[in-house]
Protein backbone atom coordinates (compact mmCIF):
# COMPACT_ATOMS: atom_id res chain seq x y z
CA UNK A 1 0.00 0.00 0.00
CA UNK A 2 1.28 3.46 -0.87
CA UNK A 3 0.78 5.13 2.48
CA UNK A 4 1.54 8.65 1.25
CA UNK A 5 -1.60 8.56 -0.89
CA UNK A 6 -3.95 8.23 2.08
CA UNK A 7 -6.03 10.99 3.59
CA UNK A 8 -5.54 12.07 7.20
CA UNK A 9 -8.61 10.21 8.41
CA UNK A 10 -7.62 7.02 6.56
CA UNK A 11 -4.06 7.12 7.91
CA UNK A 12 -5.28 7.90 11.43
CA UNK A 13 -7.51 4.81 11.34
CA UNK A 14 -4.56 2.62 10.42
CA UNK A 15 -2.33 4.14 13.09
CA UNK A 16 -5.01 3.73 15.73
CA UNK A 17 -5.54 0.10 14.80
CA UNK A 18 -1.75 -0.30 15.00
CA UNK A 19 -1.68 -1.57 11.43
CA UNK A 20 0.95 0.98 10.45
CA UNK A 21 3.37 3.13 12.41
CA UNK A 22 4.00 6.82 12.10
CA UNK A 23 7.52 5.98 10.95
CA UNK A 24 6.21 3.95 8.03
CA UNK A 25 3.97 6.82 6.99
CA UNK A 26 6.76 9.39 7.30
CA UNK A 27 9.17 7.18 5.34
CA UNK A 28 6.63 6.61 2.59
CA UNK A 29 5.97 10.36 2.41
CA UNK A 30 9.69 11.19 2.28
CA UNK A 31 10.10 8.74 -0.57
CA UNK A 32 7.36 10.51 -2.48
CA UNK A 33 8.98 13.89 -1.78
CA UNK A 34 12.30 12.56 -3.10
CA UNK A 35 10.54 11.29 -6.17
CA UNK A 36 8.52 14.37 -7.11
CA UNK A 37 9.81 17.50 -5.43
CA UNK A 38 12.69 17.96 -7.87
CA UNK A 39 9.94 18.69 -10.41
CA UNK A 40 7.22 20.27 -8.26
CA UNK A 41 9.57 22.28 -6.03
CA UNK A 42 7.00 22.77 -3.30
CA UNK A 43 9.51 22.84 -0.43
CA UNK A 44 11.94 25.56 0.57
CA UNK A 45 13.20 23.69 3.64
CA UNK A 46 12.78 19.98 4.27
CA UNK A 47 12.82 18.88 7.93
CA UNK A 48 13.30 15.22 7.08
CA UNK A 49 15.61 14.14 9.90
CA UNK A 50 13.57 15.89 12.50
CA UNK A 51 10.38 14.34 11.08
CA UNK A 52 11.84 10.84 11.21
CA UNK A 53 13.06 11.38 14.75
CA UNK A 54 9.68 12.69 15.91
CA UNK A 55 7.86 9.75 14.35
CA UNK A 56 10.30 7.28 15.95
CA UNK A 57 9.71 8.88 19.33
CA UNK A 58 5.96 8.83 18.87
CA UNK A 59 5.89 5.16 17.91
CA UNK A 60 8.13 4.26 20.84
CA UNK A 61 6.12 6.19 23.41
CA UNK A 62 2.65 5.00 22.49
CA UNK A 63 1.18 2.26 24.63
CA UNK A 64 -0.71 -0.50 22.87
CA UNK A 65 -4.19 0.54 23.88
CA UNK A 66 -3.65 4.30 23.93
CA UNK A 67 -6.03 6.32 21.80
CA UNK A 68 -4.27 8.94 19.68
CA UNK A 69 -5.34 12.26 18.31
CA UNK A 70 -6.43 12.02 14.70
CA UNK A 71 -3.43 14.11 13.59
CA UNK A 72 -0.86 12.13 15.60
CA UNK A 73 2.02 10.79 13.57
CA UNK A 74 0.77 12.24 10.30
CA UNK A 75 3.03 14.44 8.12
CA UNK A 76 2.07 18.02 7.34
CA UNK A 77 3.70 21.05 5.74
CA UNK A 78 3.62 24.74 6.60
CA UNK A 79 3.76 27.74 4.27
CA UNK A 80 7.04 29.51 4.85
CA UNK A 81 5.50 32.69 6.25
CA UNK A 82 4.38 30.86 9.42
CA UNK A 83 6.98 30.56 12.19
CA UNK A 84 8.26 27.13 13.19
CA UNK A 85 10.57 26.96 16.20
CA UNK A 86 13.98 25.71 15.19
CA UNK A 87 13.06 25.36 11.51
CA UNK A 88 14.13 28.16 9.14
CA UNK A 89 11.27 30.46 8.14
CA UNK A 90 12.14 32.60 5.14
CA UNK A 91 8.95 34.18 3.77
CA UNK A 92 10.59 33.24 0.44
CA UNK A 93 12.75 36.35 0.85
CA UNK A 94 16.46 37.05 0.97
CA UNK A 95 15.55 39.25 3.94
CA UNK A 96 14.76 36.19 6.08
CA UNK A 97 16.92 33.62 4.29
CA UNK A 98 18.62 32.57 7.53
CA UNK A 99 15.90 33.38 10.05
CA UNK A 100 15.28 30.56 12.54
CA UNK A 101 12.31 31.50 14.74
CA UNK A 102 12.71 31.17 18.50
CA UNK A 103 9.06 30.14 18.81
CA UNK A 104 6.29 28.51 16.80
CA UNK A 105 3.08 30.11 15.58
CA UNK A 106 0.05 29.10 17.66
CA UNK A 107 -1.34 27.11 14.73
CA UNK A 108 1.89 25.09 14.54
CA UNK A 109 2.04 24.55 18.33
CA UNK A 110 -1.55 23.32 18.32
CA UNK A 111 -0.74 20.69 15.68
CA UNK A 112 2.45 19.81 17.55
CA UNK A 113 0.43 19.23 20.74
CA UNK A 114 -1.52 16.65 18.78
CA UNK A 115 1.77 15.08 17.68
CA UNK A 116 1.51 15.99 14.02
CA UNK A 117 4.82 15.58 12.14
CA UNK A 118 6.22 18.71 10.46
CA UNK A 119 7.85 17.72 7.15
CA UNK A 120 9.11 21.17 6.23
CA UNK A 121 8.38 24.63 4.92
CA UNK A 122 6.56 25.31 1.69
CA UNK A 123 7.24 27.84 -1.03
CA UNK A 124 5.30 31.08 -1.37
CA UNK A 125 5.75 34.40 -3.12
CA UNK A 126 8.10 36.80 -1.36
CA UNK A 127 6.20 37.97 1.74
CA UNK A 128 3.20 36.27 0.10
CA UNK A 129 2.93 39.00 -2.51
CA UNK A 130 2.25 37.51 -5.91
CA UNK A 131 0.15 35.11 -7.93
CA UNK A 132 2.74 32.69 -9.27
CA UNK A 133 5.70 32.16 -6.85
CA UNK A 134 7.84 33.92 -9.47
CA UNK A 135 8.67 36.47 -6.77
CA UNK A 136 10.03 33.77 -4.43
CA UNK A 137 13.74 34.31 -3.71
CA UNK A 138 14.30 30.56 -4.01
CA UNK A 139 12.44 29.02 -6.94
CA UNK A 140 9.08 28.65 -8.67
CA UNK A 141 6.65 25.96 -7.58
CA UNK A 142 5.17 24.03 -10.48
CA UNK A 143 1.68 22.63 -10.79
CA UNK A 144 1.62 18.82 -10.34
CA UNK A 145 -1.15 18.62 -12.98
CA UNK A 146 1.07 20.28 -15.60
CA UNK A 147 4.62 21.23 -14.70
CA UNK A 148 4.61 24.09 -17.23
CA UNK A 149 1.89 25.83 -15.26
CA UNK A 150 1.76 27.84 -12.06
CA UNK A 151 0.39 26.20 -8.92
CA UNK A 152 -1.09 29.51 -7.84
CA UNK A 153 0.32 32.11 -5.57
CA UNK A 154 1.21 32.86 -3.01
CA UNK A 155 0.34 29.53 -1.28
CA UNK A 156 1.50 27.44 -4.26
CA UNK A 157 3.91 25.29 -2.25
CA UNK A 158 1.14 24.26 0.16
CA UNK A 159 -1.37 23.36 -2.54
CA UNK A 160 1.14 21.64 -4.84
CA UNK A 161 2.57 19.58 -1.97
CA UNK A 162 -0.90 18.34 -1.00
CA UNK A 163 -1.90 17.63 -4.61
CA UNK A 164 1.33 15.69 -5.25
CA UNK A 165 0.89 13.69 -2.01
CA UNK A 166 4.09 15.16 -0.54
CA UNK A 167 2.25 15.99 2.69
CA UNK A 168 -1.15 14.90 4.01
CA UNK A 169 -2.22 18.50 4.54
CA UNK A 170 -0.71 21.96 4.85
CA UNK A 171 -1.23 25.15 6.81
CA UNK A 172 -1.20 28.23 4.60
CA UNK A 173 -2.22 31.85 4.81
CA UNK A 174 -4.92 33.65 2.88
CA UNK A 175 -4.93 37.44 2.78
CA UNK A 176 -6.74 38.15 -0.49
CA UNK A 177 -7.19 34.67 -1.93
CA UNK A 178 -3.72 33.12 -1.90
CA UNK A 179 -4.71 29.82 -0.26
CA UNK A 180 -7.99 29.43 -2.16
CA UNK A 181 -6.50 30.22 -5.57
CA UNK A 182 -3.64 27.76 -5.14
CA UNK A 183 -5.97 25.03 -3.84
CA UNK A 184 -8.28 25.52 -6.82
CA UNK A 185 -5.42 25.41 -9.34
CA UNK A 186 -4.11 22.20 -7.77
CA UNK A 187 -7.46 20.40 -7.36
CA UNK A 188 -7.49 20.25 -3.56
CA UNK A 189 -9.68 21.63 -0.75
CA UNK A 190 -8.80 24.91 0.97
CA UNK A 191 -10.49 26.95 3.69
CA UNK A 192 -10.02 30.62 4.52
CA UNK A 193 -11.58 30.92 7.96
CA UNK A 194 -13.60 33.84 9.29
CA UNK A 195 -11.26 36.66 10.34
CA UNK A 196 -10.64 36.13 14.05
CA UNK A 197 -11.31 32.39 13.99
CA UNK A 198 -7.66 31.33 13.84
CA UNK A 199 -4.72 32.87 15.69
CA UNK A 200 -2.20 34.90 13.72
CA UNK A 201 0.42 34.72 16.48
CA UNK A 202 3.69 33.76 14.82
CA UNK A 203 2.34 34.40 11.32
CA UNK A 204 4.51 36.92 9.49
CA UNK A 205 2.16 39.84 8.93
CA UNK A 206 1.15 40.98 5.49
CA UNK A 207 -2.30 42.58 5.54
CA UNK A 208 -3.06 42.34 9.24
CA UNK A 209 -6.78 43.09 9.02
CA UNK A 210 -7.26 40.24 6.52
CA UNK A 211 -4.52 37.62 7.18
CA UNK A 212 -5.89 34.24 8.22
CA UNK A 213 -4.36 30.76 8.40
CA UNK A 214 -6.32 27.86 7.00
CA UNK A 215 -5.95 24.21 6.02
CA UNK A 216 -5.19 22.91 2.53
CA UNK A 217 -6.32 19.29 2.42
CA UNK A 218 -7.07 16.30 0.22
CA UNK A 219 -10.76 16.24 1.11
CA UNK A 220 -13.38 18.13 3.11
CA UNK A 221 -13.23 15.82 6.12
CA UNK A 222 -9.48 16.34 6.46
CA UNK A 223 -10.01 20.07 6.08
CA UNK A 224 -12.52 20.03 8.96
CA UNK A 225 -10.22 17.90 11.12
CA UNK A 226 -7.31 20.32 10.70
CA UNK A 227 -9.51 23.38 11.14
CA UNK A 228 -10.85 21.91 14.38
CA UNK A 229 -7.28 21.61 15.63
CA UNK A 230 -6.19 25.18 14.85
CA UNK A 231 -9.35 27.24 15.43
CA UNK A 232 -10.32 29.09 18.57
CA UNK A 233 -9.35 31.87 20.88
CA UNK A 234 -5.69 32.56 21.58
CA UNK A 235 -4.62 35.12 24.17
CA UNK A 236 -1.53 35.80 22.07
CA UNK A 237 -3.70 37.18 19.23
CA UNK A 238 -6.13 39.76 20.61
CA UNK A 239 -8.09 39.65 17.35
CA UNK A 240 -9.19 36.05 17.86
CA UNK A 241 -12.88 36.12 18.64
CA UNK A 242 -14.57 34.70 21.67
CA UNK A 243 -17.14 32.99 19.44
CA UNK A 244 -17.61 29.37 20.35
CA UNK A 245 -16.14 26.84 18.01
CA UNK A 246 -18.30 23.82 17.28
CA UNK A 247 -17.44 20.24 16.46
CA UNK A 248 -16.82 20.67 12.76
CA UNK A 249 -16.06 17.03 12.09
CA UNK A 250 -19.23 15.77 13.74
CA UNK A 251 -21.22 18.40 11.84
CA UNK A 252 -20.20 16.94 8.48
CA UNK A 253 -23.46 15.69 7.00
CA UNK A 254 -24.38 14.54 3.52
CA UNK A 255 -27.39 16.83 3.50
CA UNK A 256 -28.14 20.12 1.78
CA UNK A 257 -31.89 19.77 1.92
CA UNK A 258 -33.36 23.25 2.23
CA UNK A 259 -29.97 24.96 2.12
CA UNK A 260 -30.37 28.40 0.54
CA UNK A 261 -27.63 29.00 -2.02
CA UNK A 262 -27.09 32.38 -3.67
CA UNK A 263 -25.46 32.26 -7.10
CA UNK A 264 -23.29 35.36 -7.29
CA UNK A 265 -24.34 37.02 -10.55
CA UNK A 266 -21.31 39.33 -10.86
CA UNK A 267 -18.90 36.37 -10.93
CA UNK A 268 -20.45 34.45 -13.83
CA UNK A 269 -20.05 37.21 -16.40
CA UNK A 270 -17.80 37.51 -19.45
CA UNK A 271 -14.63 37.60 -17.34
CA UNK A 272 -14.83 33.90 -16.49
CA UNK A 273 -13.66 31.02 -18.75
CA UNK A 274 -16.47 28.98 -20.27
CA UNK A 275 -15.13 25.69 -18.86
CA UNK A 276 -14.96 27.16 -15.37
CA UNK A 277 -18.42 28.66 -15.58
CA UNK A 278 -19.96 25.44 -16.91
CA UNK A 279 -18.30 23.29 -14.25
CA UNK A 280 -19.44 25.50 -11.38
CA UNK A 281 -22.98 25.83 -12.75
CA UNK A 282 -23.14 22.03 -13.16
CA UNK A 283 -21.96 21.57 -9.61
CA UNK A 284 -24.60 23.97 -8.35
CA UNK A 285 -27.21 22.08 -10.33
CA UNK A 286 -26.21 18.85 -8.61
CA UNK A 287 -26.60 20.54 -5.21
CA UNK A 288 -30.03 21.72 -6.34
CA UNK A 289 -30.84 18.12 -7.24
CA UNK A 290 -29.91 17.15 -3.69
CA UNK A 291 -32.49 19.52 -2.22
CA UNK A 292 -30.79 22.92 -2.04
CA UNK A 293 -32.67 26.06 -3.11
CA UNK A 294 -30.65 28.04 -5.63
CA UNK A 295 -31.34 31.62 -6.61
CA UNK A 296 -29.30 34.41 -8.14
CA UNK A 297 -27.92 37.07 -5.83
CA UNK A 298 -26.27 40.35 -6.76
CA UNK A 299 -23.57 42.18 -4.81
CA UNK A 300 -23.02 45.19 -7.07
CA UNK A 301 -20.21 46.75 -5.05
CA UNK A 302 -17.87 43.78 -5.26
CA UNK A 303 -16.61 45.15 -8.57
CA UNK A 304 -14.68 47.58 -6.34
CA UNK A 305 -13.34 44.85 -4.05
CA UNK A 306 -10.05 44.27 -5.93
CA UNK A 307 -9.10 47.96 -5.91
CA UNK A 308 -10.14 48.39 -2.27
CA UNK A 309 -8.22 45.24 -1.37
CA UNK A 310 -5.15 46.46 -3.25
CA UNK A 311 -5.11 49.74 -1.32
CA UNK A 312 -5.80 48.21 2.10
CA UNK A 313 -3.24 45.43 1.64
CA UNK A 314 -0.53 47.78 0.38
CA UNK A 315 -1.12 50.21 3.23
CA UNK A 316 -1.01 47.52 5.89
CA UNK A 317 1.94 45.71 4.30
CA UNK A 318 4.00 48.90 3.95
CA UNK A 319 3.56 49.43 7.66
CA UNK A 320 4.22 45.77 8.60
CA UNK A 321 7.36 45.56 6.50
CA UNK A 322 8.82 48.60 8.21
CA UNK A 323 10.17 46.27 10.89
CA UNK A 324 12.85 44.81 8.58
CA UNK A 325 15.68 47.12 9.47
CA UNK A 326 18.64 44.74 9.61
CA UNK A 327 18.98 45.00 13.38
CA UNK A 328 16.87 42.51 15.31
CA UNK A 329 16.78 39.69 12.75
CA UNK A 330 17.08 39.07 9.05
CA UNK A 331 19.48 40.26 6.39
CA UNK A 332 21.92 43.05 7.27
CA UNK A 333 24.41 44.99 5.20
CA UNK A 334 27.72 45.41 6.98
CA UNK A 335 30.03 48.44 7.24
CA UNK A 336 27.48 51.24 7.11
CA UNK A 337 28.43 54.74 8.22
CA UNK A 338 25.14 55.54 9.91
CA UNK A 339 21.75 54.09 10.75
CA UNK A 340 19.96 55.56 7.73
CA UNK A 341 22.47 53.93 5.40
CA UNK A 342 22.01 50.62 7.22
CA UNK A 343 18.23 50.77 6.76
CA UNK A 344 18.42 51.73 3.11
CA UNK A 345 21.11 49.29 2.01
CA UNK A 346 19.58 46.41 4.00
CA UNK A 347 16.07 46.96 2.68
CA UNK A 348 17.23 47.64 -0.88
CA UNK A 349 19.26 44.43 -1.04
CA UNK A 350 16.98 42.29 1.16
CA UNK A 351 13.64 42.82 -0.62
CA UNK A 352 12.69 41.96 -4.18
CA UNK A 353 10.91 44.26 -6.63
CA UNK A 354 7.36 43.00 -6.02
CA UNK A 355 7.66 43.74 -2.30
CA UNK A 356 9.21 47.15 -2.96
CA UNK A 357 6.37 48.03 -5.32
CA UNK A 358 3.75 47.12 -2.71
CA UNK A 359 5.52 49.04 0.02
CA UNK A 360 5.90 52.10 -2.22
CA UNK A 361 2.22 51.88 -3.17
CA UNK A 362 1.17 51.64 0.47
CA UNK A 363 3.40 54.55 1.37
CA UNK A 364 1.76 56.56 -1.40
CA UNK A 365 -1.79 55.62 -0.31
CA UNK A 366 -1.05 56.62 3.28
CA UNK A 367 0.79 59.85 2.53
CA UNK A 368 -0.62 63.28 3.27
CA UNK A 369 -2.94 64.33 0.47
CA UNK A 370 -3.65 60.76 -0.65
CA UNK A 371 -4.84 59.22 2.60
CA UNK A 372 -8.48 60.22 2.19
CA UNK A 373 -8.68 59.61 -1.55
CA UNK A 374 -7.26 56.09 -1.39
CA UNK A 375 -6.96 54.52 2.07
CA UNK A 376 -9.97 56.02 3.82
CA UNK A 377 -12.10 55.62 0.70
CA UNK A 378 -11.10 51.93 0.45
CA UNK A 379 -12.14 51.41 4.07
CA UNK A 380 -15.52 53.01 3.39
CA UNK A 381 -16.06 50.81 0.36
CA UNK A 382 -15.16 47.87 2.59
CA UNK A 383 -18.12 48.88 4.78
CA UNK A 384 -20.42 48.99 1.75
CA UNK A 385 -19.30 45.53 0.60
CA UNK A 386 -19.63 44.12 4.11
CA UNK A 387 -23.18 45.50 4.33
CA UNK A 388 -24.11 44.02 0.95
CA UNK A 389 -22.97 40.60 2.16
CA UNK A 390 -24.93 40.98 5.40
CA UNK A 391 -28.06 41.81 3.48
CA UNK A 392 -27.55 38.84 1.14
CA UNK A 393 -27.12 36.52 4.11
CA UNK A 394 -30.58 37.44 5.37
CA UNK A 395 -31.85 35.46 2.39
CA UNK A 396 -29.11 32.91 1.80
CA UNK A 397 -27.01 30.48 3.86
CA UNK A 398 -24.07 30.42 1.47
CA UNK A 399 -23.00 32.23 -1.69
CA UNK A 400 -21.42 30.27 -4.55
CA UNK A 401 -18.97 31.45 -7.21
CA UNK A 402 -15.90 30.18 -9.06
CA UNK A 403 -12.72 30.33 -6.98
CA UNK A 404 -10.79 31.67 -10.00
CA UNK A 405 -11.98 32.88 -13.39
CA UNK A 406 -9.47 30.58 -15.14
CA UNK A 407 -7.60 27.35 -14.50
CA UNK A 408 -3.84 27.45 -13.86
CA UNK A 409 -1.96 29.66 -16.31
CA UNK A 410 1.35 28.82 -17.93
CA UNK A 411 4.52 30.38 -16.57
CA UNK A 412 5.21 33.46 -18.63
CA UNK A 413 1.53 34.17 -19.32
CA UNK A 414 1.28 37.75 -18.24
CA UNK A 415 -0.25 37.74 -14.78
CA UNK A 416 1.85 40.49 -13.31
CA UNK A 417 0.03 43.51 -14.68
CA UNK A 418 -2.38 45.36 -12.47
CA UNK A 419 -5.48 44.45 -14.45
CA UNK A 420 -4.80 40.70 -14.47
CA UNK A 421 -4.28 40.79 -10.72
CA UNK A 422 -7.52 42.70 -10.31
CA UNK A 423 -9.44 40.14 -12.32
CA UNK A 424 -8.20 37.27 -10.13
CA UNK A 425 -8.84 39.23 -6.93
CA UNK A 426 -12.44 39.91 -7.93
CA UNK A 427 -13.32 36.32 -7.01
CA UNK A 428 -11.42 35.97 -3.76
CA UNK A 429 -10.91 39.46 -2.31
CA UNK A 430 -14.60 40.11 -1.43
CA UNK A 431 -14.62 37.44 1.32
CA UNK A 432 -11.23 38.72 2.51
CA UNK A 433 -12.14 42.34 2.96
CA UNK A 434 -15.47 41.40 4.55
CA UNK A 435 -13.71 38.92 6.88
CA UNK A 436 -16.02 36.07 5.84
CA UNK A 437 -15.18 32.36 5.67
CA UNK A 438 -14.76 30.78 2.24
CA UNK A 439 -13.98 27.26 1.11
CA UNK A 440 -12.85 25.99 -2.28
CA UNK A 441 -13.58 22.44 -3.45
CA UNK A 442 -12.63 20.75 -6.72
CA UNK A 443 -15.69 20.65 -9.02
CA UNK A 444 -14.43 19.55 -12.41
CA UNK A 445 -11.74 19.81 -15.08
CA UNK A 446 -11.34 22.01 -18.12
CA UNK A 447 -10.69 20.69 -21.62
CA UNK A 448 -6.95 20.67 -20.86
CA UNK A 449 -7.52 18.39 -17.87
CA UNK A 450 -6.76 21.10 -15.30
CA UNK A 451 -8.75 21.24 -12.05
CA UNK A 452 -11.49 23.80 -11.44
CA UNK A 453 -12.44 25.10 -8.00
CA UNK A 454 -15.87 26.10 -6.72
CA UNK A 455 -16.02 28.57 -3.85
CA UNK A 456 -18.61 28.89 -1.11
CA UNK A 457 -18.69 32.05 1.03
CA UNK A 458 -20.51 31.80 4.36
CA UNK A 459 -21.71 33.94 7.22
CA UNK A 460 -19.11 35.03 9.75
CA UNK A 461 -18.22 32.15 12.13
CA UNK A 462 -20.43 29.73 10.21
CA UNK A 463 -17.72 27.42 8.87
CA UNK A 464 -20.01 24.48 9.75
CA UNK A 465 -22.42 25.28 6.93
CA UNK A 466 -19.55 25.65 4.45
CA UNK A 467 -18.23 22.25 5.47
CA UNK A 468 -21.67 20.69 5.18
CA UNK A 469 -22.24 22.03 1.65
CA UNK A 470 -18.74 21.08 0.55
CA UNK A 471 -18.95 17.63 2.16
CA UNK A 472 -22.30 16.91 0.52
CA UNK A 473 -20.95 17.89 -2.88
CA UNK A 474 -17.92 15.69 -2.33
CA UNK A 475 -19.94 12.68 -1.20
CA UNK A 476 -21.93 12.82 -4.40
CA UNK A 477 -19.03 13.39 -6.81
CA UNK A 478 -15.52 12.03 -7.24
CA UNK A 479 -13.41 15.05 -8.23
CA UNK A 480 -11.63 15.06 -4.87
CA UNK A 481 -10.17 11.59 -5.35
CA UNK A 482 -8.61 12.44 -8.73
CA UNK A 483 -4.86 12.96 -8.52
CA UNK A 484 -2.37 14.34 -11.05
CA UNK A 485 -1.50 11.57 -13.52
CA UNK A 486 2.08 12.62 -14.08
CA UNK A 487 4.58 9.82 -14.50
CA UNK A 488 7.30 10.97 -12.12
CA UNK A 489 9.79 8.34 -13.22
CA UNK B 1 -8.24 61.51 -15.09
CA UNK B 2 -4.91 59.76 -15.42
CA UNK B 3 -2.64 60.07 -12.42
CA UNK B 4 1.04 60.24 -13.21
CA UNK B 5 3.66 59.19 -10.68
CA UNK B 6 6.84 61.07 -11.50
CA UNK B 7 10.44 60.14 -10.83
CA UNK B 8 10.39 62.85 -8.20
CA UNK B 9 7.44 61.15 -6.47
CA UNK B 10 9.35 57.86 -6.55
CA UNK B 11 12.34 59.54 -4.91
CA UNK B 12 10.10 60.92 -2.17
CA UNK B 13 8.44 57.55 -1.54
CA UNK B 14 11.76 55.70 -1.64
CA UNK B 15 13.15 58.03 1.03
CA UNK B 16 10.10 57.37 3.23
CA UNK B 17 10.23 53.59 2.69
CA UNK B 18 14.05 53.47 2.93
CA UNK B 19 14.92 52.13 -0.50
CA UNK B 20 17.64 53.20 -2.96
CA UNK B 21 16.99 53.06 -6.70
CA UNK B 22 19.04 53.61 -9.82
CA UNK B 23 17.73 56.10 -12.38
CA UNK B 24 16.49 53.23 -14.51
CA UNK B 25 14.66 51.65 -11.57
CA UNK B 26 13.06 54.98 -10.71
CA UNK B 27 11.57 55.14 -14.21
CA UNK B 28 10.34 51.58 -13.94
CA UNK B 29 8.72 52.11 -10.53
CA UNK B 30 7.14 55.37 -11.68
CA UNK B 31 5.46 53.51 -14.54
CA UNK B 32 4.38 50.51 -12.42
CA UNK B 33 2.98 52.76 -9.69
CA UNK B 34 1.13 54.92 -12.23
CA UNK B 35 -0.51 51.81 -13.71
CA UNK B 36 -1.77 50.61 -10.35
CA UNK B 37 -2.84 54.04 -9.09
CA UNK B 38 -4.84 54.57 -12.25
CA UNK B 39 -6.52 51.22 -11.78
CA UNK B 40 -7.48 51.95 -8.15
CA UNK B 41 -8.41 55.57 -8.83
CA UNK B 42 -11.94 54.52 -9.77
CA UNK B 43 -12.57 54.06 -6.06
CA UNK B 44 -12.89 57.81 -5.84
CA UNK B 45 -16.01 57.67 -8.02
CA UNK B 46 -17.94 55.58 -5.47
CA UNK B 47 -20.38 57.62 -3.39
CA UNK B 48 -19.33 57.07 0.22
CA UNK B 49 -21.07 60.08 1.72
CA UNK B 50 -21.94 59.28 5.32
CA UNK B 51 -20.36 55.79 5.23
CA UNK B 52 -18.15 54.87 8.19
CA UNK B 53 -14.77 53.27 7.38
CA UNK B 54 -14.21 49.64 8.46
CA UNK B 55 -10.67 49.29 9.75
CA UNK B 56 -11.36 45.90 11.31
CA UNK B 57 -14.29 43.64 10.53
CA UNK B 58 -14.60 42.69 14.20
CA UNK B 59 -15.28 45.23 16.87
CA UNK B 60 -12.01 45.68 18.70
CA UNK B 61 -12.03 45.93 22.46
CA UNK B 62 -9.26 46.08 24.99
CA UNK B 63 -8.49 42.75 26.57
CA UNK B 64 -7.42 42.80 30.20
CA UNK B 65 -5.69 40.19 32.29
CA UNK B 66 -4.42 40.05 35.85
CA UNK B 67 -1.17 41.97 36.22
CA UNK B 68 1.01 39.01 37.07
CA UNK B 69 4.48 38.26 35.83
CA UNK B 70 4.53 35.50 33.21
CA UNK B 71 7.61 33.82 31.77
CA UNK B 72 8.95 35.53 28.66
CA UNK B 73 11.50 34.52 26.10
CA UNK B 74 15.14 34.22 26.98
CA UNK B 75 17.25 37.20 25.91
CA UNK B 76 20.06 35.13 24.46
CA UNK B 77 17.66 33.13 22.33
CA UNK B 78 16.08 36.30 20.99
CA UNK B 79 19.46 37.82 20.18
CA UNK B 80 20.50 34.76 18.20
CA UNK B 81 18.91 36.07 15.00
CA UNK B 82 20.63 39.44 15.20
CA UNK B 83 23.65 40.08 12.98
CA UNK B 84 25.54 42.26 15.46
CA UNK B 85 25.31 41.84 19.23
CA UNK B 86 27.42 43.05 22.12
CA UNK B 87 26.93 42.58 25.88
CA UNK B 88 23.36 41.40 25.46
CA UNK B 89 22.41 44.36 23.27
CA UNK B 90 21.90 44.99 19.56
CA UNK B 91 24.78 46.94 18.04
CA UNK B 92 24.00 49.58 15.42
CA UNK B 93 26.04 52.19 13.54
CA UNK B 94 26.29 55.72 14.83
CA UNK B 95 22.84 57.23 15.48
CA UNK B 96 23.70 60.77 16.63
CA UNK B 97 26.39 63.13 15.40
Amino acid sequence: MELYKLTVHEAADLINKREVTSQQIVQSTLQQINEVDKDVKAFITLADERALEESRQLDASVADEEGLSVLAGIPFGVEDNICTEGVRTTCASKMLENFVPPYSATVVSRIAQQKGILMGKLNTDEFSMGLTTESSYFHETRNPWDLNRIAGGASAGAAAAVAADEVFYALATDTGGSLRRAAAFCGVVGLKPTYGMVSRYGVISSGSSMDQVGPVAKDVKDCAIVFQAIAGRDMADPMTAKAMTSNYVQALADDVNGLRIGLLRECFDQGVDKDVKDAVLNAVKSLEGLGAHVEEVSLPSIEHAPAAYCVILSAEASSNLGRYDGIKYGYRVERCQDLDELYKKTRTQGFGDEVKLRVMLGTYALSAGNYERYYLQALKIRTIIKNEFEKAFEKFDIIVLPTCPTTALRFGDKVDNALAIFLADKYTAPASIAGLPAITVPCGFDTKGLPIGMQFIGKAFDESTLFRAAFTFEQNTDYHIKRPAIDWR
Amino acid sequence: MAVGITVKDVEYLAEAAKFEFTEEQKQKFAQALSDIINAVDRLAEVDTEGVQPTIHVLSVKNIFREDVVLPSMDRDILLKNAADVQDGCYRVPKVVE
